[in-house]
């Protein structure tokens, strides 16, 4: 065992870090730019440069690397401060939707735009009634000569409010079962009768729409699967979902976790001498060394060429709670003082309360800590579903309660 | 990155898994369990015969001089096996200190032996409950002659010769004391896991020589329990898979209100986290082996982590195991109590988890004071 880049690897790790090195912007004039713009601006950049995307194959702007050189790349890069979670939704669960289904000419006409940057793009899946149960989503879209006309309601749809296109799954038959009445399009989220309205999170702040339509018409060739197909064509948009919310969180680790038990004082000595402390950090070391030397199995497979294993869908089930854990604790640790979320007054800059209040976004985004124990448990090791009540019985006569 | 086994130890493990799949049932550990034996004897031969006990041995004494990644893909099989053997006293513990410290007629005399699974060994540490104090042993090495008491001895009753911790004028050092003489006494102490024979032992003035003429320095001690961390945590991880696969069985096969019990979410619940556990305790265990193997400066770290992960992994496998069996979980006849008995045994060896707790803090302060 070696931590070490294979020969080729480390040609091309050399090849990324020289060309970041000398190309990424660290300018006062791209810092002033708005986080958007910063990131449109750095993508384009990319792209011309034959950076962006490069796992694509080059017609879509891409240059066709393997699956360890995408990490490469995406290790070397975030050593930068630079912005990059605006096209993650886009770039990392709809472009291989597109690639997957879409035709020739959509493809041709919408990936080269989505690896640059220049468009932006979200996905319209929840809805008030469909969530975990996506299945349940009720936005019916109705044929009308070659048109749909869509009507209904999206929820927690990040980006909506900066998206040129959208991908949007619904109801075309509400007399088949669920999965089975459902279709898949491309809408323009500027199109007459779509309405975007910011969600004020717990945190304040607002990173997803609730999303309207109100006969909003599209072409049938913006369908992407056969009319009724629209689960299966969803599923490979979310097969990409957990890789692309993943297991940042940020600052939130056991270094900072040491940093505030060597800083505060219990009885007059650090609480990191406390042993009741001491169980807590190593608990979490546990994890976080856990999920880091996961990470480095799963690299030494993708290196080998093998596909990601299941083991890579605990990331989220551990990570997420492992930071609400530790931002506890750690608000313990400062008595009354830990309720201070002023960044000029709080320990840390306020980083542990932050996390605090954004763990439990964390624990519900992209499948809840409930349903990636399910997938663990049915995908990893075999277990039943539950029974289902609204099994074969068409979507119009299910119990909504 | 190549941070996974080889292809030759792959089919190592392989072959070990086939091997105590065939020779050492479940039937085995329980013939030991409920008999009067402390071991399988017949076993313990096979397996020398397979060279596993002469694994890390160097060549010069007779072993195979293999890796320390070897040596912990058979031992994660013998947790797997829950084999009625004395391998972690003899194999990570006593045969290390004697390659590590011992002179070199102490390592001729003993190594080839231990290799060749010829006879067994141990190493007597602990003499009062709580935590081991190496400072405060009582146990004393005066001239050529050891007294005191030490309880439990794991594997005490089959082994020819223990590495007794014991302190001199000098300070601290580990003796080689012959078990079979006038001045000691092996009785049988009942514990939790009878699979495993346990002993106390009692020196009263026993013939001993001082492992490497000299004394240890604590820290090199440690050392040698960092290896030991890493090799238990391996063979709990085996501990720990069984465990988890009997509960998955168990919860496809067992039904109740009209379904599998592996339908319903609690359950699946359940072994999703012994899942989420085993992984991180594997991947862990995958860094503490790389820290043993290539001697690198990270092993106290990562023996720390690697043995707090394999304690809450195979102990929470074990007791849920059990849960999932319901009332059959908690019966003699299943098999679901040999992982509890001996997930909990190894995770009271060496230090239980709230010593490798703060030793991994300490650990990780001084690797960041480093850095």
């Amino acid at each position: 065992m070696d931590f070490n880049d294979t020969p080729e690897e480390a040609r091309f790790r050399e090849e990324a870090a020289s060309w970041l090195a000398e190309n990424a912007p660290t300018d006062d004039a791209f810092r002033a730019l708005t986080p958007l713009e910063q990131a449109k601006v750095w993508q384009k950049q990319k792209y011309d440069a034959g950076w962006a995307c490069i796992g694509w194959a080059p017609e879509f702007g891409g240059r066709g690397a393997s699956a360890i050189e995408e990490v490469i790349w995406r290790q070397e890069e975030s050593q930068y401060d630079l912005p990059a979670s605006f096209f993650l939704i886009g770039q990392g669960m709809i472009g291989p939707t597109l690639m997957a289904w879409a035709s020739d000419e959509d493809k041709a006409r919408f990936l080269p735009p989505l690896a640059s940057g220049e468009q932006v793009w979200c996905q319209l899946f929840s809805e008030p009634a469909g969530g975990s149960d996506l299945a349940a989503l009720r936005t019916r879209a109705e044929r009308d000569g070659n048109d749909w006309v869509i009507n209904g309601q999206k929820i927690w749809t990040s980006g909506a409010h900066y998206s040129d296109y959208g991908v949007i799954v619904v109801r075309t038959d509400p007399t088949v079962p669920k999965h089975k009445g459902l279709s898949y399009f491309y809408v323009d989220m500027k199109a007459p009768g779509v309405e975007v309205k910011p969600i004020k999170q717990l945190t304040g702040d607002s990173d997803f729409n609730e999303v309207y339509f109100t006969d909003v018409r599209v072409s049938d060739s913006q369908r992407l699967g056969e009319v009724g197909q629209g689960w299966q064509v969803s599923l490979t948009t979310l097969m990409n979902e957990r890789a692309a919310i993943g297991g940042s969180f940020g600052q939130m680790d056991v270094s900072l976790a040491m940093s505030v038990a060597e800083e505060v004082e219990i009885d007059g000595r650090p609480a990191l001498e406390d042993s009741a402390v001491r169980a807590r950090i190593a608990n979490w070391y546990v994890q976080e060394a856990g999920l880091k030397y996961t990470g480095y199995r799963s690299l030494t497979a993708l290196s080998r060429g093998a596909l990601p294993g299941p083991e890579n869908s605990i990331g989220k089930l551990v990570g997420a709670p492992k930071m609400q854990a530790m931002s506890s604790y750690l608000m313990d640790l400062l008595g009354a003082s830990g309720a201070i979320a002023d960044e000029s007054l709080a320990a840390k800059a306020g980083i542990i309360q932050r996390a605090y209040m954004g763990a439990p976004g964390l624990r519900i985004a992209g499948g809840t800590d409930e349903i990636m124990a399910n997938i663990i448990a049915e995908r990893v090791l075999g277990l039943p579903q539950e029974p289902r009540l609204d099994k074969g019985i068409p979507f119009n006569e299910v119990p909504t309660g | 990155m190549n941070f996974e086994f080889s292809e030759e130890q792959q089919l190592l493990r392989e072959q070990a898994r086939g091997f105590l799949t065939e020779h050492c049932p479940t039937s085995a550990v329980r013939a030991v369990l409920d008999g009067d034996q402390d071991w399988d004897p017949a076993l313990w031969q096979k397996i020398a015969e397979m060279g596993w006990t002469a694994t890390v041995i160097p060549e010069a004494y007779g072993g195979l001089g293999l890796s320390y990644y070897e040596l912990a893909i058979i031992a994660e099989e013998m947790g797997r096996s829950a084999a009625p053997l004395p391998f972690s006293s003899s194999v990570y513990l006593a045969s290390e200190a004697i390659q590590r410290f011992g002179t070199e007629a102490q390592k001729s005399a003993w190594l080839p032996r231990l290799a060749g699974g010829e006879c067994v060994a141990t190493v007597a540490m602990a003499e009062r409950a709580g935590p081991l104090a190496l400072g405060r042993l009582e146990t004393r090495r005066s001239g050529s002659q050891i007294s005191g008491t030490k309880v439990p001895v794991a594997d005490a009753s089959i082994a020819e010769v223990a590495v007794v911790l014991a302190r001199s004028e000098g300070g601290l050092e580990a003796c080689l004391v012959p078990l079979e003489q006038a001045g000691v006494s092996v009785e049988p102490v009942l514990t939790f896991d009878t699979s495993r024979g346990h002993s106390t032992v009692t020196f009263d003035a026993a013939e001993a020589e001082v492992l490497g003429d000299t004394t240890i320095n604590p820290k090199n001690w440690e050392s040698l329990l960092n290896g030991a961390a890493v090799l238990l945590a391996w063979e709990q991880l085996g501990l720990a898979e069984t465990a988890l696969i009997q509960a998955r069985d168990y919860a496809l096969q067992r039904f109740a209100f009209g379904r599998a019990i592996g339908s319903y979410q609690a359950i699946k619940h359940k072994l999703a986290n012994m899942y989420v556990k085993n992984t991180l305790a594997r991947s862990n265990a995958y860094y503490g082996v790389w820290a043993l193997a290539e001697g690198s400066g990270e092993l106290p770290l990562a023996a720390a982590t690697a043995r707090v992960a394999a304690i809450q992994a195979s102990t929470y496998a074990a007791e849920e195991n059990i849960q999932t069996h319901g009332g059959m979980g908690f019966t003699w006849e299943f098999d679901c109590h040999f992982y509890l008995r001996r997930a909990k045994l190894l995770s009271l060896a060496i230090g239980s988890e709230a010593v490798w707790q703060d030793r991994l803090v300490s650990a990780l302060a001084a690797q960041s004071a480093a850095a």
